[in-house]
């Protein structure tokens, strides 16, 4: 498998404060990758390090090979839909695209304006008048339309409905089939990610926390309740993830690679949600140290 | 890339386009005036007639024509104020540089456009505006004594300008990051070298020309000036036969203030006593002739060097001039260059 994009001991500092340290990562290609994290995990700050719109204080970023933005191959391979969706208040919906035309050599026109024309936005319309979620259409089909092999997207359902978010998604699926795209999507709405993507990233603090393809993570993780008893030892051979108790019962969320047997505990599959929710509780409460160390996925 | 820069620029080209057409209308339809009054001027007969020709000629359109100074001065100011200042930073507060720096165009190239096209359209917009303000001020121009005194609001020296007023907004406008203060600080960063060059470092550029001459004293006071009224005088020492520098000579005359009785003879302050007989009874009373005062004077073979730029020299002053500035635009260029590609978000 190769490789799209590649952090190593990345960090981005602005005046004192480090927005992203010491993070590395390797993002495979001709997969739909989720980012999760809490807000201020950085994942922003990594994504526009990805893109190249922010250029890093140490460590090093590679996309494909090359350091981001250098040349304008390597950023025609690249597309990116920035949180706040900009785009020119004073031009047109048609003037996008014809900038989109002009500016990137492996640009789909066709595909554009029959994207265009699906979701029903006036080509003469100013850019500055359309609604939050038609801006970000504009902005995804601008990004789709340069045909990257990767394409970043940064919260990009946030300012959605759920209907809106479902059509953005699926839009943005259809191509993923039809075009063998990669996609980079950071979101902390986990459902959103369950939906579309295949491989998992959990940034937490600008570590990586966990990082794996989606189904292998829930084969190798499983939900263990059994009755509280402080003396209980969790089944051997485990990594306790998380652990949660109640008056009378303990849950604990464990990976393992072979499959669990222990009489004294029921054992479930875990949901993603729950997978989520367990690594960024471990990564949020202790920095550093064995416990934060990379659960190095299967990949 | 073109056609970006140039789609973003043309709401601003197409509004300066409508304003220097106004001007060049007016312009246009006010000069025949001009011309049959300058033509009274130039044919005039008698002293009479010709000084009243040359104030009819003086009164006409002088609204317009200290407009049309003052615009002169003023429009590389707009142009950086309006053109510069927001080429970048606008990008910067609206987030729309995140959509320009993904698209398959490094920053570099997305600068050298956009300097390139809206930089190109400063100095042609500039240029035109100085072409047409010179030629309908060139009758004036005539009357002048020293092409000099209008120098900074004609000509070729406003493109320089234009050119560097332009790629001085860009560049604060990349420091600064905010539209609004960037206009502001293009705004007094410009004049303030603009006042700076006029006032100090432009007769500086070429090292002056001293012409020397008799120190006359009339009862009219003394005689200033270069050999030539149409020469750009910069001061006037007066010195003494053996070289000794006496002072400058301003326009207040405050050198020398007169003369003084002391002890019997007649001094001439500032200089020594008198080497000419001065009538006793003039001693007595202090009523000093002015026939005894010239020769007084005179008796000191004074000097007077006058400090000047030629009048000839006008047109190298001008291409200096605006060679400066257009090299100081160029390294303002290449350092928002720089600026955006290293520095920036």
């Amino acid at each position: 498998m190769s490789t799209a994009v590649e952090a190593c001991g990345l960090g981005k500092r602005y005046r004192q404060r480090w927005a992203l340290s010491d993070c590395s990562l390797t993002v495979p290609t001709g997969h739909v990758i989720g980012l999760v994290g809490p807000n201020g995990a950085g994942k922003t700050t990594l994504l526009q390090l990805a893109v190249g719109l922010l250029a890093p204080s140490s460590g090093t970023i590679q996309v494909f090979g090359r350091p981001p933005a250098t040349d304008a191959e390597t950023l025609g391979r690249v597309g990116f839909v920035a949180q706040d969706t900009p785009n020119y208040s004073s031009l047109s919906v048609a003037d996008h695209l014809r900038l989109g035309a002009r500016l990137n050599p492996r640009w789909d026109g066709d595909a554009a304006r029959h994207r265009i024309e699906r979701l029903g936005l006036d080509p003469a319309q100013h850019a500055g008048k359309l609604s939050g979620g038609q801006r970000a259409q504009l902005a995804l089909t601008m990004a789709l339309a340069k045909r990257p092999d990767l394409l970043i997207l940064d919260e990009p359902v946030a300012s959605l409905d759920p209907l809106a978010r479902r059509e953005f998604l699926q839009v943005l699926m259809e191509d993923v089939a039809a075009h063998d795209l990669g996609v980079m999507l950071s979101s902390h709405l986990v459902a959103d990610i369950e939906r579309v993507c295949d491989y998992l990233i959990v940034l937490v603090d600008s570590r990586v926390q966990l990082s794996g393809d989606v189904d292998e993570l829930l084969a190798s993780h499983h939900r263990l309740i059994g009755p509280r008893d402080p003396e209980a030892q969790p089944p051997a051979c485990q990594e306790v993830i998380d652990a949660s108790h109640t008056e009378r019962q303990t849950t604990l969320i464990v990976r393992s690679d072979g499959p669990v047997v222990d009489p004294a505990w029921t054992i479930e599959p875990t949901s993603l949600e729950d997978l989520v929710l367990a690594y960024m509780a471990r990564g949020s409460g202790s920095h550093g140290s064995a416990r934060a160390s990379q659960a190095g996925a299967a990949t | 890339m073109t056609w970006l820069a140039w789609r973003q620029f043309r709401t601003q080209a197409v509004a300066a386009l409508v304003l220097l057409g106004a001007v060049a209308i007016t312009l246009a339809v006010t000069r025949p005036g001009l011309v049959s009054s300058f033509q009274n001027v130039l044919y005039c007969k008698g002293v009479l007639a010709c000084a009243s020709a040359r104030r009819g000629f003086f009164a006409r359109d002088s609204l317009l024509r200290h407009l049309a100074n003052a615009l002169a001065v003023a429009v590389p100011a707009l142009i950086g104020v309006f053109w510069g200042a927001p080429l970048i930073a606008r990008e910067l507060e609206t987030g729309s540089f995140r959509l320009a720096w993904t698209q398959s165009v490094t920053r570099s190239r997305w600068m050298l456009v956009k300097l390139g096209v809206v930089g190109t359209a400063s100095m042609l917009a500039a240029g035109l505006f100085s072409l047409a303000v010179t030629w309908w001020s060139s009758m004036y121009d005539q009357l002048q004594d020293s092409p000099f005194q209008q120098y900074d609001s004609r000509d070729i020296v406003l493109i320089g300008y234009a050119a560097f007023a332009f790629t001085l907004g860009v560049a604060l406008g990349a420091i600064l990051r905010r539209t609004l203060p960037a206009m502001a600080a293009t705004f007094l960063v410009f004049f303030a070298v603009h006042i700076t060059f006029s006032t100090w470092l432009r007769q500086r550029l070429l090292s002056p020309l001293h012409a020397t001459s008799p120190f006359q004293w009339t009862s009219m006071g003394y005689q200033l000036g270069p050999p030539n009224p149409a020469d750009w005088a910069l001061g006037t020492e007066v010195v003494t036969p053996t070289g000794h520098a006496l002072g400058q000579l301003g326009q207040g005359g405050s050198l020398f203030e007169g003369f003084q009785i002391h002890a019997g003879t007649l001094i001439f302050q500032g200089v020594g006593a008198c080497r000419v007989k001065v009538p006793a009874e003039s001693l007595r009373t202090g009523n000093i002739s002015q026939a005894v005062q010239q020769a007084c004077v005179a008796s000191f073979h004074l000097r007077q060097v006058t400090t000047y730029q030629p009048a000839s020299r006008y047109w190298t002053f001008q291409w200096i001039e605006m060679g400066l500035f257009i090299v100081l635009a160029l390294l303002l260029a290449a350092a928002s260059t720089w600026w955006v590609r290293r520095r920036l978000p």
